[in-house]
This record gives structure tokens, C-alpha cells and sequence, in this order.
């Protein structure tokens, strides 16, 4: 009986261990997003300043290494650029931007992206062969070479960004969202719908749209993390957001004119930063997709 | 299916050194709905040259049985107490290394799906000879020679040509005459074989089962024939073996136990084979399934489904004993025995 | 056979079309190209001139026809800024790009193949969640970040690596390369390593997978019950299964790994056909761009057309029909 109740004993503790174990990058994860969302709605009343208020920048204070190295100043935590600007307040502002940008761009393909996608399968025919071709051929090019060319047609801004980050990301939803509306669509209620006479849009919207859902949430996850990605490549190269509405990958770009002096701080922070959004995004998604697709695990 | 008859007087159960004696082996698989007692407690012995039927339904843990003497319990499964004594030598104690040089060359294996069992990428020739690689020291040429002589054995034709050709290429019954020369091909004086045609069409069961019969004979190797087919051990074993949720729950020589089985099981396992002389008759079944692994009832495991019930089963679990010369079963209202 | 060679070769020719419709379309909204042609102090009816040279009064319908025919008679277009053919531009660099991306490649799977097999056959291990961790990391950092960090490291303050540049080249094999050298392999490791990390952490999840796949299989327990070593179960029976699907990916990482180098050739000054698109894009110099466009989609669709071929080749249950 002591075999048994230690066997026990030993199971209940690797079932507990495990779940712990499982569930702490998930932990970890949602503490990392929740933290940026934090930071991006109460930050700006936290930091030092207003980067883009010319006003209250001191040029005197300009190229100021972090807080903790000698030359730093407590008042610029992880020090300051070429115009005085503090790092961290920088990092702030920049990362309201780019969580916007990818949050929005994620948003937009998914629409789009789940919108063709249903329509492609339920009506299916030369309308599904026409988006899907189209799927096809730009699924042979990198989103980044694409993104970089309508960019380089677009010129920069926010709003183009997010037309050239829509443009790549449409693609992976439609794919998906037309498998399940093409399996969706054999199915009993579906077809009771449309001999009951009501309107494809309702069928759609009702009966389909519901249940080919629950796949996009892990790959809408993990978008946010690319589009955060390919935004910063986009800026870096100058095609992206213009210096107005800097984002973390401007940031990066504005302080790797100096690394080769050794002013690190300006580029190495928002990169960092960014590392740190994304992995916890990327280990959200790792989480859902164990959680939503048990074959995968 | 017309199977050569039972060889009499191989079923020694009584030979001074057996090829194989397994104690009090237990094979537990620690899962997150409970412990899973595979095998909980099988005593066997099996004589050089025997054949021995491992006899029960699907999920009694019989395979279990296979794995664990091949060494080959993966986790969350764990073999927890026995001894596995194999030519004098206890394979429990070996470490992987030492099971290494036990594994093929010594206890060849037959896996129940012929399709799955084969790596897709390689040729069955390549298949083949790894096991010579692995276990001979024969040159290239010999290596070669001896795969086409095995595969004509084991009654492949144009056996020069199938050894370039892969998998796929063959039918399922091909397939499992392949596994039967690669579990062969290294001279094992033992041969597992788990459920090896089950995954076949009828018609080829019977000429497989022949096969593995002459092949054991030839060698003079012994063989473990796992299987929920008691037709088939009728006509190929010397002796059974009748499993019941992990648990022996009778053995006996082959034909003593189809004449005279004494557990209530057995009997249920028999009259659901279809005999030629009763066709019109209707097929017995056993009520109810197997059930839940995990949280057996007190007393005799098989108590739940069977009519002879009493309310002593269900509290106390009934202990093997022999109550004819070879035959024993766990059960405390034994039917009588056909002597 | 020759009837699938047929069928892919029009496909091909299908995609390159589209492609080519996809870049006419999109660089006839990107502003007119004649002040590009002309000095600053351009009077009215210069303007006017290039103009009709460049043929922009015709439709564009007549305009795409003139390019597309162009096109078809391996006419590419001059670079404005540099004054000659854009093709050549493009295939003098290209040698460039190919070595760090080979090398970067070689990387990856060198890396990526061990760590993938390691982690997919134990899962459970310590050792296997700190390279997943790891990868994870590789996924979610800026390629172009790491490799800023990496100069400021290795080369602004360990001095172990120069910082831009190609470095000296030998001839080899016709092509210009600068891995013959010590100098030029100095110049190369670092653009190397940085574009080789995305693609080691994603190629490494890839393998993950596929190995725990592959290792649930029955051929694997029939090989270890044939006896086969550790090392021959995993890699003999488990790798080459598991790395079929990966071939499928393989066209997918080149195009990545072209992509990126846009990137990483920015940084460190590398001079391929990254660094010439990009700043062919800062120049506005549009029949660069267009060329690089095109010769990348064709290098894409021979790419794939080989890695389909390949596939049919290492997997003996697909025939070519």
C-alpha cells in the first residue's frame, strides 16, 4: 500500500510540476505583454520628459550614457541621444507605435484576410481560383521583400505601413479560413441553412464564420510579433514610419549612425525592447497552439 | 485455415533449463488518469523449441509483455518488479548496451503492422542487411547472399530484385514475410511475435502463421505468439497462456486447455470462435468489455462479466492453481475439466 | 516526365508574368521618373523631352507592352544613377549576396540539425527546453539589431572582426568570392552569422517537430528492435524522415535568407544586391529595383522548381508524373 500511496503521491506531483511547468512561459509570457501594455498607457506619465517636445530637451544633456556608468545621470536612466532626448522615454513613445502598428496591421489582415478567405470557399469557382492564385504567387516571395517594395513605391507614413504590412499578412488567414469554410460547408446545418432558403451572407456570417475561427488566434498571435518585426526592418531601412512618429525600429536606425563611436545605448535599448515584446508574444502563441491544437504538442 | 498439427512432446513445462523464465514481472505505465497496470505479476517459462500462445482481448496488456522482455518500455511505462531470466542471464539487469547485443541477434521481433513497421526511405535490402551489419561480421558479398537466401525463405520471389525495392512497393503480407526475415535473419533463438496478423487479410493469415511455424522449426527457436486469436495458438502452440487485465489467469498445454478449459474466461474465448461443425449455431460473446485499467474491481478482475459469479469473486482475488498436471487457472469456481 | 518539365516550365512562366504586371503596376504609382533624368536647372521644355523619350504620354496598357517586350529581348533597363545596364549591376553583385547567404545557410543547418534532432528525441530534457527557449529567442529578435550589437562587440570594441565591408577576393570558379582569404573570411563571419540566426531558430522548431513526430513512428521501435545503436535509430531511421518536410521549406528559408541580407548587407556595408537594392530605393533608380524584382522571382520560381525535383528524389514514394 506504501507503493501505492507514494506512486501516488509521485503522480500528483509530476501532474502539478507539469502544468507548472507548461503554464510558466505562459505566465511568463503574459506577464511580458501585460508589462508593454502597462507601459505604453501609464508611461508617459512616468518618464522624464516628452521626446517630441523640442522644449524640453536640454542639448546639454545630449549623449549622456545610462544611469549606472560614469558620465550617467539618474534623471536619464538608459541615458540620452544627440539632442538630449531621454532613451527610456524614447523607448516609451516608440513602443506605443509599434504595438499600434502591429496590433493594427494584425487586425486589418485578419479581416481582409478571413473575409476573402470565406468567400473563396463557399462560393468557390473562378472567384476562389482568383484569390487563391493570387495567394499563391505571393506566397512565393518573402512579406519582407514585399513589404519593402510597396514601401519603396508608397514612401513612408503610419498609414502606409500598415497598407504594406495588410498587403503580406491577408494571405495566411484566407488559406486557412477557406479550408474550414470548404469543410464547414458539407456539413448537415449548412446545408439544412441553404435549403431553408436563408441568405448566403446570414449562412456566412451565422453558420460558418463562427466555427473557422478558433485556428486564427494562434496565428493572429504570433502576426503581432512579426508585424512588430518587419516594421522595425521597414523604419531601419528608412522606408517605414517617418522621424515624426518614430518607432522602436527608427530608433535602432537613429542610434546606429553613432554605435561606431560607442554611444551603444541608442540602438542596444530599443532592440532590446523589442526582443522582449516579441518573445513574450511568441510564447503567448507557443501557449495557444499546445492549447488549441493537442496534435501539436 | 489447416494448420500442421501441435508437436507432441515438445511441451516440456517441467525442462531442467528453460530458454526463457519470466518472474513476477510487472510493467506499469504512470499516466495522468492513474497507473495503468499493464502487466501486474506474469510467471512463464517456455522451453527451447516451444511455441507458447499469449492469449487475450485487446488492451490486456499482452504486448506489454513483448515490449518489456525486448527491453523496448518507453515512458511513462516502467517495468516495477520481475526477472526476465533469458539463456541463464536475468535481462533486467543489462544495461542498454548489453540489451543492445540481446535485441535482434538474440530475440528476434514481429511487430502487428506490417505497413508501419518498414522505414519508408529505405530499401527492404538495405533493411535487411542492417541486421547482418549490426550483428555479423560478414563481408558485403556473404551479407548480400545471405539476404536473398533469407527472403527466398521466407517465400519472396525473384528475391535478387525485391532487395532494391522499397517498401511501398510491396503488399502487406510481402511486407510482414520482410519483417519475418529481418527478425530471423541474425539466428534468434527466440522470436516474438505481437499479434503478426492481425493488421492481414484472412486469407493470408493462415500461409503467414505456417511460415513463422517452419521457420522456428528449422532453427529450432523458440516462439512467443501474442494474439486474441485462439483458432490460431490452437493450431500453432504447444502450450497457452490466457491473460486478463494484466493477470494470468489460466495456462495450460494447448490442447488440454481447448478441450477443458477451466476459467469461465477461456470458455468465453472459445465459444466465440466459429467452428466449421456448429456453424448454425450462434457465436457466443462475452458480455460487457474490458474494464477501466486503471481502477480494477476487488477480487477477480473478470468477476463484473461472468456468470458463474459469486460474492466471494468479487472480494477476494482467486490465486493460479494447477488442478490438472500442466494446466492451472485463478479461479475460485473452476469449471471441470475434460480430462 | 517530359510532360510535368512542361507543365512547371509554363507555370513558371506564369508567375514571372504576374510578377511582372504586380512590379509595372506599382512603379507606374511611384511618381514620375523623369526628374530623375534631368539636371535640377531642367527647363520647361527639357522636361517636356525626357518625357517623351521615356514614352510616359503612351497609355499604360502601351507602356507595360514596351516593357514587357523589353523584358523578352533581355533588355533590363539602365540604372539612372549608374549609367549602365541594370542586369549587369545586379549579376556583378550577385556573387556577393550567394556567398553570405550560402554561408549562412551552411550555418543553420550545421547548427540546426544536431540541436533539432537532440531536442526532438528528448523532449523532456533540461538541455531541450534551453534550446527551445533559445530559438524562441532567435525568432523573436531583429536580425539586423543582433548584428548591430555584434559589430559593437567584436569589432568596435574586441577589434576581433572588421566592421564593414567585403574584404579582398580571389576568383573561384568564375565567381568573385572572399572565403579563399583569411582577411576576406574575417570580413565575412560576422554578415554571416547574423543573417544565418532566424533561420537556425526556425529551422531548428522545424526538426523539433518533425523528430517527435518521426519518433512516434512503429519503424523506429522496429529498429530498435532490430538492435540499431542510439545514433542509428536517430539518425539513420529518424533525421532523413524527419528532414523530407524540411525540403519543403528549403525554397521558403532561401527566400528568407535573400530577403534579410537586404539588411544585413545595409549594416555592414556588404556590397551584394541587397545593398544595391536598397539604395537603388533611396536613389529612386527604378529599373535597378525592377530588374532585382524580377531576377529574384526567377530565382525563387528555379529554386523551387529544384527543390520539387529534390523531393521526389530523397522520397522514393513520390514518383514524377
Amino acid at each position: 500500500m506504501n507503493a501505492v500511496s507514494s506512486s501516488v503521491s509521485r503522480f500528483a506531483a509530476s501532474e502539478f510540476f507539469h502544468n507548472f511547468r507548461r503554464n510558466s512561459s505562459a505566465i511568463l509570457g503574459s506577464v511580458i505583454v501585460a508589462m508593454f501594455m502597462a507601459m505604453i498607457t501609464i508611461g508617459p506619465w512616468l518618464v522624464a520628459q516628452d521626446p517630441y517636445d523640442v522644449a524640453q530637451l536640454e542639448l546639454m544633456d545630449s549623449f549622456k550614457p545610462p544611469a549606472w556608468l560614469d558620465g550617467g545621470s539618474s534623471q536619464y536612466v538608459l541615458g540620452t541621444d544627440g539632442q538630449g532626448r531621454d532613451v527610456l522615454a524614447s523607448i516609451v513613445y516608440g513602443s506605443r507605435i509599434s504595438l499600434f502598428i502591429g496590433l493594427a496591421a494584425m487586425l486589418g489582415s485578419c479581416l481582409l484576410g478571413t473575409t476573402l478567405g470565406l468567400l473563396a470557399g463557399f462560393y468557390g469557382g473562378r472567384l476562389d481560383s482568383l484569390i487563391m492564385r493570387i495567394a499563391d504567387i505571393q506566397l512565393s516571395f518573402p512579406s519582407v521583400l514585399t513589404a519593402l517594395f510597396l514601401m519603396s513605391a508608397f514612401g513612408t507614413g503610419v498609414d502606409k505601413v500598415l497598407i504594406a504590412l495588410i498587403s503580406v499578412g491577408w494571405v495566411v488567414y484566407a488559406r486557412i479560413v477557406r479550408g474550414s469554410t470548404l469543410r464547414e460547408a458539407q456539413k448537415e446545418y449548412v446545408q439544412a441553412a441553404r435549403v431553408s432558403g436563408l441568405p448566403n451572407r446570414k449562412i456566412i456570417l451565422r453558420h460558418v464564420l463562427p466555427n473557422v475561427l478558433t485556428p486564427l488566434i494562434v496565428v493572429a498571435t504570433i502576426q503581432v510579433g512579426t508585424f512588430i518585426l518587419i516594421e522595425a526592418s521597414l523604419s531601419f531601412l528608412g522606408v517605414g514610419v517617418p522621424i515624426t512618429e518614430p518607432s522602436l525600429g527608427l530608433l535602432i536606425k537613429n542610434g546606429f549612425d553613432v554605435l561606431f563611436s560607442g554611444l551603444w545605448w541608442i540602438s542596444v535599448f530599443p532592440g532590446l525592447f523589442i526582443m522582449l515584446i516579441v518573445f513574450g508574444i511568441n510564447l503567448l502563441g507557443d501557449f495557444l497552439r499546445d492549447e488549441l491544437n493537442p496534435r501539436l504538442k | 485455415m489447416t494448420l500442421p498439427p501441435s508437436r507432441p512432446g515438445t511441451a516440456r513445462t517441467d525442462a531442467p533449463s528453460p530458454l526463457l523464465s519470466v518472474r513476477g514481472l510487472k510493467t506499469h505505465f504512470h499516466t495522468f488518469g492513474g497507473v495503468v497496470k499493464a502487466v501486474d505479476g506474469v510467471d512463464f517459462d517456455l522451453a527451447p523449441g516451444e511455441i507458447l500462445g499469449l492469449v487475450g482481448e485487446s488492451g490486456g496488456g499482452k504486448s506489454m509483455i513483448g515490449f518489456s522482455i525486448m527491453g523496448l518500455i518507453d515512458a511513462p511505462g516502467r517495468i516495477e518488479a520481475g526477472e526476465i531470466r533469458f539463456e541463464g542471464q536475468d535481462l533486467l539487469t543489462l544495461d542498454e548496451a548489453g540489451m543492445r547485443k540481446v535485441r535482434g541477434k538474440r530475440i528476434g521481433m514481429i511487430f502487428q503492422d506490417p505497413m508501419t513497421a518498414l522505414n519508408p526511405l529505405y530499401t527492404i535490402g538495405n533493411q535487411l542487411e542492417e541486421m547482418l551489419r549490426l550483428h555479423t561480421g560478414l563481408p558485403a558479398a556473404a551479407r548480400r547472399a545471405r539476404c536473398i537466401e533469407m527472403l527466398r525463405d521466407v517465400g519472396i520471389s525473384q528475391p535478387e530484385e525485391r532487395l532494391g525495392n522499397y517498401p511501398h512497393q510491396f503488399s502487406g503480407g510481402m511486407r510482414q514475410r520482410v519483417v519475418i526475415a529481418i527478425a530471423m535473419i541474425a539466428g534468434p533463438r527466440l522470436l516474438i511475435a505481437d499479434e503478426p496478423t492481425t493488421a492481414l487479410d484472412v486469407t493470408i493469415q493462415a500461409q503467414l502463421l505456417r511460415l513463422m511455424k517452419r521457420q522456428v522449426e528449422q532453427t529450432r527457436a523458440s516462439l512467443i505468439l501474442i494474439t486474441h486469436d485462439l483458432a490460431a495458438v490452437s493450431q500453432m502452440a504447444d502450450r497457452v497462456v490466457v491473460l486478463y487485465c494484466g493477470r494470468i489467469v489460466e495456462r495450460g498445454p494447448t490442447s488440454q486447455l481447448i478441450r477443458g478449459p477451466a476459467h469461465h474466461y477461456t470458455r468465453g474465448l472459445l465459444d466465440s470462435i466459429p467452428h466449421e461443425d456448429r456453424s448454425q449455431r450462434r457465436l457466443h460473446q462475452i458480455p460487457g468489455s474490458v474494464p477501466n485499467i486503471r481502477k480494477l474491481p476487488p477480487g477477480c478482475a473478470f468477476a463484473p462479466r461472468c456468470r458463474a459469479a459469486q460474492p466471494l469473486c468479487r472480494e477476494v482475488e482467486p490465486v493460479l492453481t494447477e488442478f490438472a498436471p500442466g494446466q492451472a487457472a485463478a479461479c475460485h469456481f473452476p469449471l471441470e475439466a475434460k480430462l | 516526365m517530359l510532360g510535368y518539365l512542361l507543365k512547371r516550365l509554363i507555370q513558371m512562366i506564369v508567375v514571372l508574368w504576374a510578377v511582372s504586371v504586380l512590379v509595372f503596376v506599382m512603379m507606374s504609382f511611384t511618381g514620375d521618373p523623369t526628374y530623375m533624368m534631368v539636371p535640377l536647372d531642367a527647363t520647361e521644355e527639357q522636361i517636356e523631352q525626357a518625357r517623351r523619350l521615356l514614352g510616359l504620354h503612351d497609355s499604360h496598357l502601351v507602356q507595360y507592352w514596351r516593357f514587357l517586350s523589353s523584358l523578352a529581348q533581355g533588355d533590363f533597363g539602365r540604372s539612372f544613377v549608374f549609367r549602365q545596364p541594370a542586369m549587369q549591376l545586379i549579376l556583378e553583385r550577385l556573387p556577393a549576396t550567394l556567398e553570405i547567404v550560402s554561408l549562412a545557410m551552411a550555418f543553420a543547418l550545421v547548427l540546426a540539425i544536431p540541436l533539432g534532432v537532440y531536442a526532438g528525441a528528448n523532449p523532456q530534457r533540461a538541455g531541450s527546453r534551453a534550446v527551445m527557449a533559445g530559438s524562441l529567442v532567435g525568432i523573436s529578435l531583429p536580425g539586423f539589431w543582433l548584428g548591430m550589437v555584434l559589430i559593437f562587440v567584436f569589432a568596435v570594441k574586441l577589434q576581433f572582426f572588421p566592421s564593414s565591408g567585403r574584404g579582398p577576393t580571389q576568383e573561384w570558379l568564375g565567381l568573385r568570392v572572399s572565403f579563399l582569404s583569411w582577411e576576406g573570411l574575417r570580413h565575412l563571419i560576422l554578415p554571416a552569422l547574423t543573417l544565418s540566426v532566424g533561420t537556425l531558430a526556425i529551422l531548428m522548431r522545424i526538426i523539433r517537430a518533425e523528430m517527435m513526430e518521426v519518433m512516434k513512428q512503429d519503424f523506429i521501435k522496429f529498429a530498435r528492435a532490430k538492435g540499431t545503436d542510439r545514433r542509428g535509430v536517430l539518425f539513420k531511421h529518424g533525421l532523413k524522415n524527419a528532414l523530407i518536410p524540411l525540403i519543403t521549406v528549403f525554397g521558403l528559408m532561401l527566400g528568407d535568407l535573400i530577403a534579410f541580407a537586404t539588411l544585413t548587407e545595409t549594416i555592414f556595408a556588404w556590397p551584394g544586391i541587397g545593398k544595391l537594392l536598397v539604395d537603388s530605393i533611396y536613389r529612386g533608380d527604378r529599373p535597378v529595383i525592377v530588374v532585382y524584382l524580377m531576377f529574384v522571382a526567377f530565382m525563387f520560381v528555379v529554386v523551387n522548381f529544384i527543390v520539387d525535383m529534390l523531393y521526389a528524389l530523397v522520397d522514393p514514394r513520390i514518383k514524377i508524373k
